[in-house]
């Protein structure tokens, strides 16, 4: 007899948290199914001079961060002031892989608003894009020294984020 | 009554037009193709198939699909393609692993739980004494 008032209470107790946990989670942001494992390779077209190339073996053995841009892409221009206070501040290389672009605008656009890659591959037809399982710009990889995936960050990178998510995966181990 | 025609008239380009115009030449391919692509979850839209999305991460996706098909993979390696990128959420129908045990197994779990607790209840009404009138 107990038991039949008690009941409701407890599933009143098990569901709200529940769906607190629930309400409380972005559905627009996915979780990168690379996080902790190899990141994937690649080989692009260097966007400011297509006779060279920029790949993944670029940054093999050091951390790097890649991140996904496009000139059609407004969080990346929110974003960009931040991009070139990091790679002022020389913590950690910054590549950029420009996602489904037009490539006189991103190179126009490097010109007007600075360039903090280190170098950029332009990727006009997605291929590359769809390897690392990019679903919508800006989005920021920081990769290990292994070549592992430590991090996915998606819309603009931030000073706030940049501390509370990146800084401690670095510091960890030690550059 | 003519507006109403005019409607129906301009209807029917809608129809005739679907999203992708693309098409492979093998029938066979075609129809796996068609089938595949309904299965994969525009990550752009989210509640849109890549079937029926025109963002251009859902046109990227078919493209991928039409060469990995034209390339003689299987339907599973096509679906490894997507779920290795995108993980198991891209896929409509996500694959039985540790990861998706509960999604699969939640229903017949709640079954269960809702089975025994109906059980307890009418056992409990069948010990009531039966009343006589």
């Amino acid at each position: 007899m107990k038991l039949r008032f008690l009941a409701p209470v407890l599933v009143f107790a098990v569901l709200v948290p529940l769906l607190i946990f629930g309400l409380s989670r972005n559905p627009a942001e996915l979780p990168s199914p690379y996080i902790g494992k190899p990141a994937p390779v690649f080989t692009l077209p260097d966007l400011e001079d297509p006779s060279r190339t920029v790949s993944s073996d670029d940054y093999a053995g050091r951390y790097a961060l890649v991140n996904v841009w496009a000139t059609w892409c407004t969080g990346c221009r929110e974003e960009h002031g931040f991009l070139l206070t990091l790679a002022e501040r020389g913590e950690v290389p910054i590549y950029g892989l420009n996602w489904r672009d037009d490539g006189a605008a991103a190179r126009r656009w490097l010109a007007e608003l600075g360039d903090p890659y280190v170098a950029t591959g332009f990727d006009p037809d997605g291929r590359v894009g769809i390897d690392w399982g990019v679903y919508g710009a800006p989005e920021t990889f920081l990769i290990g020294p292994d070549g592992t995936v430590l991090h996915r960050h998606v819309s603009p990178l931030t000073e706030a984020v940049w501390q509370r998510d990146f800084v401690p995966l670095i510091a960890q181990e030690g550059r | 009554m003519t507006r109403v025609l005019v409607c129906l008239v301009a209807l029917f380009p809608a129809a005739a037009f679907a999203i992708d115009g693309e098409r492979l030449d093998d029938p066979e391919l075609q129809a796996r193709y068609e089938r595949i692509i309904t299965e994969v979850r525009c990550l752009q839209c989210l509640n849109q198939s890549i079937k029926d999305s025109d963002a251009f991460l859902a046109s990227d996706l078919r493209r991928e699909i039409r060469r990995l098909l034209t390339e003689g993979k299987s339907d599973e390696e096509i679906y490894d393609f997507v779920a290795t990128r995108y993980g198991e959420f891209a896929l409509y129908r996500p694959r039985f692993s540790g990861k998706t045990l509960l999604l699969w197994a939640g229903p017949l779990l709640l079954f269960v739980v809702g089975a025994f607790v109906a059980f307890r209840i009418v056992r409990g009404r069948m010990s009531l004494p039966i009343e006589d009138p």
